[in-house]
């Protein structure tokens, strides 16, 4: 088994006739949360949808857990074990809260069927998601629609969860539920690539870091080795942590 | 936050379309029995229309050769009772019944087992090119009633009604015609279906969240071509029932019936929100009423009458009475 569970080599990515993705190397390790930092346009959301195959890498490959799913459907690469949260959250605004959870669980045909232990620890990491949880999901508010995305992702365990700036106008209390349950799901053993602008919650969260300009990642390596550059931050992000 | 928000604005539409046209018509009985046939007629649109809605609303499908499984499931039902002249012609309402049934029956599945066909010569090609859609659809209508004319002869054909389904009940002065009461209770029971497959089972969750973001159900490990596929045939299928309903309530088929219909569906989806079941339902009701009151009160308008209506709600809510969210 390789210790990294998801790998890109090469990766290029067209969306039209833009050129996005100029040959991006990435590597997921097992158990660790991943930060991909860049500014904006360097092509993080990109690379997340190419990994799920929302667009199709037109050069390259992407292997998750061994396997080659550079041309997998969307849906075959999901059930391999990936969870995702788009940057929009993909709430479905009329369904329920209860709803968009139970569609999240594969496993389950019914509400009642989900695992009640798992749900028990989600509502503890998200109140919200209980306290609203048969109201329709497009009346919660920003910050509750973004709980609802992440805690839909946990519902059922995964080996890799992929979420686009979860951090994204939040309130810095609900910066900290979002800190508190990517802290106590990589307790479980699942793998993290996160992509964020916010530099702090970054900072808080990554054990390694991939920073991409240009379509390209042009620094991998541990959290705390860019934290303590200065140099490094300005040269790679413009600005210090 | 309440916890189920029900927009009634829509539903209110019915009787208010019925109660403004009560003093123009003047007479309650023949109020009543345009209001049925109105209510019947919007019922077998609705069995039509409800399937090409939920194509529309979950793969952004145009499919403009719906038509073609209407005529398809009328032709088939005269194939059907023909040799069950002996049901159809009994003074026995539970024989007739079951006649049509039968006819219902074989109409759905053949026009599934051509719509399956339809799906993935016809449309599966032109996935997400708009335009392509509505040329190759109207395309494939056109050769699927020259089809029809081969197998069945370019000729309408009678579909009479069973005897028992003939003739009328009487509601004071009101006649109603039985038939149209049958058409009702045919369409409340495909509606009910439809509501509790889509509201109480995890397909017609995958179906309503598909409507709303396909993308992000695809992303939870799910194949919604698949799905797609599937409800392609079942909306195929009602409309072979659809047809079956119609071909009844006009007493005869011809091949060109599903182009005359497909007007009257596009109405309808538009009306109701592209992807709206609940609106569809709505649309298909007040396309029906509109239809009986104005053909009542002023034939020459009848035909603008439908289209006057779809402006009306379009100016009220440009996307319809039950906008699909994140649509």
């Amino acid at each position: 088994m390789s210790q990294n569970l998801l790998e890109l080599s090469g990766v290029h990515t067209h969306i039209g006739a833009y050129h996005i993705l100029h040959g991006v190397d990435l590597v997921v390790p097992r158990g660790q949360l991943t930060m991909l930092l860049g500014r904006n346009g360097a092509g993080k959301t990109t690379t997340l949808r190419t990994i799920m195959g929302l667009w199709k890498a037109s050069r390259g490959r992407v292997t998750f857990d061994g396997i080659d799913v550079t041309a997998l459907e969307t849906a075959q690469i999901a059930a391999l074990g990936i969870a995702y949260v788009p940057e929009n959250m993909g709430i479905f605004a009329d369904l329920t809260v209860k709803e968009n959870m139970l569609l999240a669980a594969r496993s389950a045909k019914r509400a009642q069927h989900m695992d009640t232990q798992r749900l028990e620890w989600i509502y503890s990491l998200f109140p919200a998601v209980k306290q609203f949880w048969n109201h329709p999901a497009g009346k919660l508010s920003g910050g509750q629609k973004q709980m609802l995305a992440v805690a839909r992702s946990m519902v059922e365990p995964r080996k890799l969860l992929i979420v686009d700036e979860p951090s994204k106008g939040l309130a810095p209390a609900i910066i900290n539920n979002m800190i508190d349950a990517f802290a106590q799901l990589k307790l479980t053993g699942t793998t993290i690539l996160l992509v964020e602008q916010n530099i702090s919650f970054a900072k808080r969260l990554g054990d390694r870091v991939a920073v991409m300009d240009n379509g390209r990642v042009v620094h991998a390596g541990p959290m705390q080795e860019l934290a303590a550059s200065e140099e490094l931050q300005h040269a790679l992000l413009g600005l210090a942590i | 936050m309440k916890t189920i928000e029900l927009d009634w604005k829509p539903l209110a539409l019915v009787p208010l379309l019925a109660g403004l046209v009560l003093p123009l018509i003047g007479s309650g009985s023949t109020w009543t029995t345009l209001t049925v046939a109105g209510l019947a007629m919007g019922m077998i649109i609705f069995v039509i229309a409800s399937g090409l809605t939920l194509v529309f609303g979950l793969m952004d499908v145009l499919n403009f050769g719906h038509g073609v499984f209407i005529a398809l499931g009328a032709f088939v039902a005269t194939t059907v009772l023909g040799p069950m002249t002996n049901w159809t012609t009994a003074d026995d309402l539970v024989r007739n019944v079951l006649a049509v049934l039968a006819a219902m029956l074989v109409a759905m599945a053949v026009a599934g087992a051509v719509g399956l066909a339809f799906e993935r010569f016809i449309v599966r090609p032109v996935y997400g090119q708009h335009l392509k859609q509505i040329l190759i659809t109207m395309g494939g209508m056109i050769i699927g009633e020259e089809l029809i004319k081969v197998v069945w002869g370019p000729a309408q054909i009678a579909l009479p009604l069973p005897e028992a389904l003939r003739g009328s009940v009487f509601l004071g002065d009101a006649a109603i015609e039985k038939y149209r009461l049958f058409a009702v209770a045919v369409g409340s029971v495909v509606f009910l279906t439809l509501a509790w497959v889509l509201t109480r089972t995890k397909l017609g969750l995958l179906i309503r969240a598909g409507v709303q973001d396909r993308e992000m159900v695809e992303a939870m490990g799910y194949r919604i071509k698949r799905l797609f596929v599937g409800l392609f045939v079942g909306g195929s299928g009602l409309a072979g029932l659809g047809g079956v309903m119609w071909g009844l309530y006009q007493q005869t088929v011809t091949p060109q019936m599903g182009a005359q219909v497909n007007v009257l569906i596009f109405i309808v989806i538009i009306i109701g929100g592209l992807g709206s079941t609940g609106g569809a339902l709505i649309g298909a009701l007040l396309v029906g009423l509109m239809a009986n009151y104005t053909g009542f009160l002023v034939p020459k308008v009848a035909l603008f009458s439908n289209i006057a209506l779809m402006v009306g709600i379009l100016l009220w809510r440009p996307q319809g009475v039950y906008p699909v969210a994140n649509r």
